[in-house]
């Protein structure tokens, strides 16, 4: 391989740095490595995976088993929200409001996106580091001190934030309305505050970098699709998170200093409140201009890492590579104007509601060119069934199931009737939280000799992926049915209407499945913690793909590259290439003389 | 004691993980001694079958589900635009379940086709525009007929007639209830504003308004069939969602303003209790009821009473802790039977009068008190609106 002739003349532009004496705290806490930091979100991500799954199977035990005593319940939420072990109905919200925020923000834009945006971009565009380590470390640990924030609105009296995910003012502004939104609300959002300043901070570094630190050789249409998604993720969340901060900025206003933005005509526990003129709709604007941009945040990563590990696992180009890159610019730019799409019934002009109707349908355009090219991708190849590849041909058959329901949620008429009930959990579920995870566990599996220089055990992956499969579906294929009999979302419990007394056994079907599946999640917690000391020592390049970031040394140094940094000569997809003889040719291979490229 | 017996499982589920890993490795030790941890072909092999496996797992649930659930979604439409929403619905469910059977079809057979050996190589096949031009016309074309019917049926659905003969019925959120008020003979709701709530008056109902003397406010809602229904939805605290699922109706309920639908029922609720399919859910819900009940009464509870049919007024929007309890009866009736109904009602001018009477000689209060607490109330308002209107005014 060209790159490993190095030339130590040139090159060393991060010279100083290797003559720094790294001590614990550098090293491993205020780190501006990319690859350590990279850690640090996986590791916090995982963390608050546990969390936010673990609050999912409680409040999956309730609805299952409604106000019947478990003494699990009792030990962990205690005895003014579990006396004698039976849920109480507002913890109940609680558990459902931050098992949504910590899943969608903490574990899926933070621990998926930050994972793996700070360990693949330099390393994949061939740069030492992130254009700024400086800020890359401040973007961490503003990300810890949001996660502390919101673990720490867990024990505040009145119960962390209740208003649902989304906090739709009035109920998330008014504790009169509800008990947690007192304090609990108010560290919801300076957490989220926090957490808005260091995803920007993350993102503008991940663009700079993808703009202007690529080695040599590397065009925007040699850049592997796993940066694209990066690089187009950071872009929709410099767009649209600073709405959402603005929104959080507005409500704290509206909640301490008295203002009337999306407040007015409130009348509640015996008395008229002062507020006037706002309006509650103004804030699901604001909030759904990012949250619906936030489900592309989630997912784009998830599907570059897919494509990418394709690619590799069956040894063929990811087909239409350019196609790929098309497609997730339309998403990108379609994602930021169809945001109407969760408020049909909201009280906004119905004309609008056939604006949004139209351009949410559109996204389905590009969503199918995606789906379809993996699936070509896939026609002839020579697969090879590694945990990540599992975890990827899961996330397209997820990502098409949770997919195409969103033909029916997208499309005004119908969503009427479906608006907030189990229908739209399970489609959510599975589009953008089953997909991502299987993303994000794809990448962990393919990217961990990357990380720590330790293979994970196969064996124990091919059961973590299968069982997550079958109770993937276990608990989000039945959901449909609750969803569509009328059942709404976030309630505590359905025995108050006997019409829905015949959903109770799938419920219970729903919840086991759930159980098994969470508690598989324990193998791969256990291969995970336990490879990273005790797994079998990694070779350089052991999947035998073509990017860059295998050709840096198994043992992590201070920018990547011993000697000089590789140039690119090719695009990142010859797999089978049928001008050699390899069924690899990296990246940093020049091109035979003669060599024509195959592909557009 | 549960806790220790918590931590002992999980220490030995992890010596079984333990040991099951290395039952793995000794398996692999005859094949090639290959502990790499990468795919060798004989994972390639059983992961492809199991692909297969997966396939058939995908294929027979959602058959199984559809025949064993599918029952539980909700059946006919007592709605006229309902017909419109299902039938669209219908529509969309086939091509769902087409393209759904087709792409897993794919994506797991070839994954299980394609499954890899040392002897193979695979295909460069990186691009190809015809096949690319396939699948994005496709899909447009199939999306442009679905997103026209839709956008046609939404503006049917949506926007109401202002000539058109309707029924105007306000539905009033609160937490944890719904009130309903009718507007009376002239089929005009008065205004109203929260800052009026007093007393009866929890509407918060302008009694100056001269359209508001005739209104009507009740706690059971009851709709005539074949009548256009033009609900107005209020909220006084917090956002609601009034859900009619069997009438495929949705509104929020937003605090500060005026939100609306319409719909006409088709079928009155006796009507509807009738139908085949309602008859059986219902039956299916009592047995189920019936079986619960003997493990209630066996624990030393009371049985829950059998159950019949009502359309119901939901909740369906986050409102507090109360929330899934947040439910109002609806009752379609014939024109003649909702026409009796809303005749043997009293207005709200006269439940006032007459709470105000009732009031009186238990208070023994001058009458000129309750006046005087009117004028004040007025005085308010009217300082508000001043108020603001010199606000507006500054701008």
């Amino acid at each position: 391989m060209s790159a490993e002739a190095h030339d130590h003349d040139h090159g060393h532009d991060h010279e100083h740095e290797h003559h720094h004496k790294d001590t614990f705290i550098t090293k491993y806490i205020f780190s501006i490595d990319h690859k350590m930091i990279a850690k640090q979100y996986l590791i916090t991500g995982i963390i608050m995976g546990i969390i936010g799954i673990a609050m999912s199977l409680l409040f999956r035990m309730q609805l299952a088993w409604p106000e019947e005593s478990f003494k699990i319940f009792n030990v962990l939420l205690g005895d003014k929200f579990a006396p004698d072990g039976v849920m109480a109905n507002d913890i109940y919200l609680a558990l459902v409001t931050i098992h949504g925020t910590i899943m969608v923000f903490f574990v899926l834009t933070a621990g998926l996106s930050g994972t793996f945006s700070n360990l693949l971009i330099p390393l994949q565009i061939g740069a030492r580091d992130m254009a700024s380590g400086f800020m890359n470390m401040i973007s961490y640990w503003l990300f810890f001190l949001s996660a502390v924030i919101m673990l720490c609105s867990l024990f505040v009296e009145a119960g962390p934030a209740s208003a649902g995910w989304t906090i739709y003012p009035p109920l998330s502004a008014l504790p009169q309305a509800i008990p947690g939104s007192g304090t609990g609300m108010t560290l919801w959002l300076v957490s989220m505050a926090i957490f808005i300043a260091s995803s920007l901070m993350g993102s503008l570094n991940y663009i700079v970098t993808v703009i202007n630190l690529r080695t040599k050789g590397m065009s925007m249409t040699r850049l592997p699709l796993t940066i694209w998604t990066f690089f187009v993720t950071a872009i929709i969340g410099v767009i649209s998170f600073p709405v959402l901060l603005s929104a959080a900025l507005l409500l704290i206003f509206d909640r301490s200093f008295g203002t009337s933005f999306f407040l007015s005509d409130i009348y509640i526990a015996g008395e008229v409140l002062h507020y006037q003129g706002g309006s509650p709709v103004l804030f699901e604007h604001l909030f759904w201009f990012l949250g619906h941009p936030e489900v592309y945040i989630v997912i784009l990563p998830a599907m570059g890492l897919v494509s990418e590990i394709m690619a590799t696992n069956s040894r063929k180009p990811i087909f239409g590579y350019r196609a790929m890159i098309m497609s997730v610019l339309a998403i990108a730019f379609l994602s930021t104007i169809v945001w109407g799409h969760h408020m049909f019934i909201s009280g906004m002009n119905p004309f609008l509601g056939s604006v949004f109707t139209f351009t949410t349908l559109l996204i389905a355009i590009p969503s199918a060119v995606k789906a379809f090219n993996w699936i070509t991708t896939l026609w002839k190849g020579n697969l090879q069934f590694n945990p990540a590849m599992l975890f990827s041909i899961g996330m397209v058959s997820t990502f098409i199931t949770g997919g195409l329901t969103g033909i029916i949620l997208g499309d005004s008429t119908l969503d009427i009737n479906v608006h907030d009930t189990y229908f739209v959990i399970a489609h959510f579920h599975l589009v953008m939280g089953i997909s991502a995870l299987y993303g994000m566990f794809a990448g962990i599996y393919h990217w961990f000799p990357k990380m720590y220089g330790r293979m994970l055990n196969k064996n124990l992956g091919y059961i973590h992926f299968w069982i997550t499969a079958v109770c993937a579906y276990g608990v989000f294929f039945p959901m449909h049915f609750i969803g569509l009999a009328g059942l709404p979302r976030r309630y505590y419990t359905n025995t108050n209407f006997p019409l829905f007394d015949d959903l109770q056994n799938v419920n219970v079907l729903i919840t086991t499945f759930a159980l098994v599946g969470g508690a598989f999640q324990l193998v791969f917690l256990y291969n995970f913690f336990s490879s990273i000391f005790y797994g079998k020592k990694a070779v350089q390049n052991p999947w035998r793909s073509t990017t860059l970031e295998w050709t840096t040394p198994v043992e992590h140094i201070h920018g990547n590259w011993p000697g000089e940094i590789p140039h690119v000569y090719r695009w990142p997809y010859d797999y089978s290439n049928p001008n050699h003889d390899v069924d690899f040719v990296p990246q940093n291979v020049p091109m035979k003389e003669g060599e024509e490229v195959l592909h557009h | 004691m549960t806790s220790l017996l918590v931590i002992i499982v999980l220490v030995l589920l992890a010596i079984a993980l333990w040991q099951l890993t290395k039952i793995f490795d000794l398996t692999q030790v005859g094949a090639s001694s290959d502990d790499s941890q990468v795919a060798s072909d004989n994972d390639n092999n059983v992961q492809g079958y199991v692909m297969f496996g997966f396939l058939a797992f995908i294929y027979i649930f959602t058959i199984y589900g559809l025949l064993k659930w599918g029952s539980l979604a909700l059946h006919t439409p007592a709605s006229e635009h309902g017909l419109l929403v299902d039938n669209l619905m219908n529509i969309t469910w086939v091509l769902i379940f087409v393209v759904q059977f087709i792409t897993q079809g794919l994506l797991y057979w070839f994954s299980f086709k394609n499954r890899g050996n040392k002897d193979r190589k695979a295909l460069f096949f990186a691009d190809s525009n015809k096949l690319e031009a396939i699948w994005s016309i496709i899909p447009s074309v199939v999306l442009a007929c679905l997103i026209l019917y839709g956008l046609y049926a939404w503006n049917n659905i949506m926007f109401v007639d202002k000539d058109e003969d309707v029924i105007e019925i306000e539905l009033y959120a609160q937490q944890f209830k719904w009130t309903a008020r009718y507007a009376g003979q002239d089929n005009v709701l008065g205004k109203a504003n929260v800052r009026l709530i007093e007393g009866v008056n929890t509407l918060g109902v302008d009694m100056s308004d001269k359209n508001s003397q005739d209104d009507i406010v009740v706690s059971e809602l009851h709709i005539p069939k074949g009548k256009k229904v033009h609900f107005k939805m209020r909220s006084q605290d917090v956002l609601h969602s009034a859900y009619f699922p069997h009438f495929r109706a949705q509104m929020n309920c937003v605090p500060g303003m005026v939100t609306e639908f319409a719909f006409v029922p088709t079928y009155t609720t006796t009507e509807y209790r009738e139908l085949d399919f309602m008859k059986e859910k219902v039956a299916h819900i009592n047995k189920l009821r019936a079986e619960k009940s003997v493990d209630l009464v066996a624990k030393g509870g009371t049985a829950l009473d059998p159950y019949t049919f009502d359309y119901l007024l939901l909740c369906n929007k986050i409102c507090g802790a109360s929330h899934y309890n947040m439910q109002m009866k609806v009752v379609v009736d014939t024109p003649e039977d909702y026409k009796k109904w809303l005749s043997e009602k009293t207005t709200l001018a006269q439940d006032i009068k007459a709470a105000a009477a009732a009031e009186k000689p238990a208070e023994g209060a001058a009458p000129t008190d309750t006046t005087a607490k009117i004028i004040d109330t007025v005085k308010t308002v009217v300082d508000t609106v001043k108020a603001a209107v010199a606000k507006v005014a500054m701008k």
